[in-house]
């Protein structure tokens, strides 16, 4: 079973680089906020599943709350940062 | 028991592939948010849950409780990945992002852009 749990979080890191595409290029600043926010969702699972490969799974629990709440809150203060910005309509066709 | 945490882990897996082609391939910010808000929070929600079930299989109090910390993850992301995404979409609106069409841009009638479009593909 912790081989398939290895692979499942391999899996995962590569998810979260084709997740990091969009980060890297995307075109205006909220398709990279999507891109964080997806790599912060796929970061809960695969803390939980590290918790499970080093059996302290009642430690890494309370690191994927935590991550949770942090994404969330990320997420949210940066929308409502960006959404002043003027020209993102224009940027979007910069590529 | 092994089956069903094989077979729900599959399953979020599989919606988290879905969500990441999707973020890469659809071709407006508004779209690229459909993949990303709904299935990262099945895809998380599944694989919580198989991770829960797996680990209920020495029952004692300690991983009853740990299984309760799992599924207060579940609920949590189920409510704050939506309020997430819906402010995202928020900020778009209000920065002035218009949501992607189709690429004529004079006004014609419905034959010439059908037309057009078959000439661009």
């Amino acid at each position: 079973m912790n081989t398939f749990f290895l692979c499942i979080a391999i899996g995962l890191c590569l998810l979260m680089f084709m997740s990091l595409y969009r980060c890297l290029f995307g075109p205006t600043v909220l398709d990279r906020l999507i891109g964080v926010n997806a790599i912060g969702s796929k970061t809960v699972v695969l803390l939980l599943l590290i918790g499970f490969l080093y059996e302290r799974v009642d430690m890494f629990v309370d690191i994927a709350l935590a991550y949770a709440f942090l994404n969330f809150v990320t997420v949210i203060a940066a929308s409502r940062y960006f959404h002043k910005r003027k020209g993102l309509y224009e940027e979007s066709f910069m590529d | 028991m092994d089956i069903l945490v094989i077979i729900c882990l599959a399953f979020g897996f599989l919606f988290f592939l879905g969500g990441a082609v999707g973020i890469i391939r659809m071709p407006d910010f508004y779209s690229r948010l459909h993949p990303a808000g709904k299935l990262d929070t099945l895809g998380i929600m599944a694989m919580v849950v198989g991770l829960s079930l797996y680990n209920l299989h020495h029952f004692t109090l300690g991983t009853v409780l740990l299984t309760i910390k799992m599924l207060l993850i579940v609920f949590f992301v189920f409510l704050s990945s939506p309020t997430a995404t819906h402010s995202i979409v928020d900020a778009g609106m209000r920065a002035g992002l218009r949501p992607w069409t189709r690429k004529t841009d004079t006004r014609a009638t419905r034959n010439e852009t059908d037309e057009t479009r078959k000439e661009e593909v």
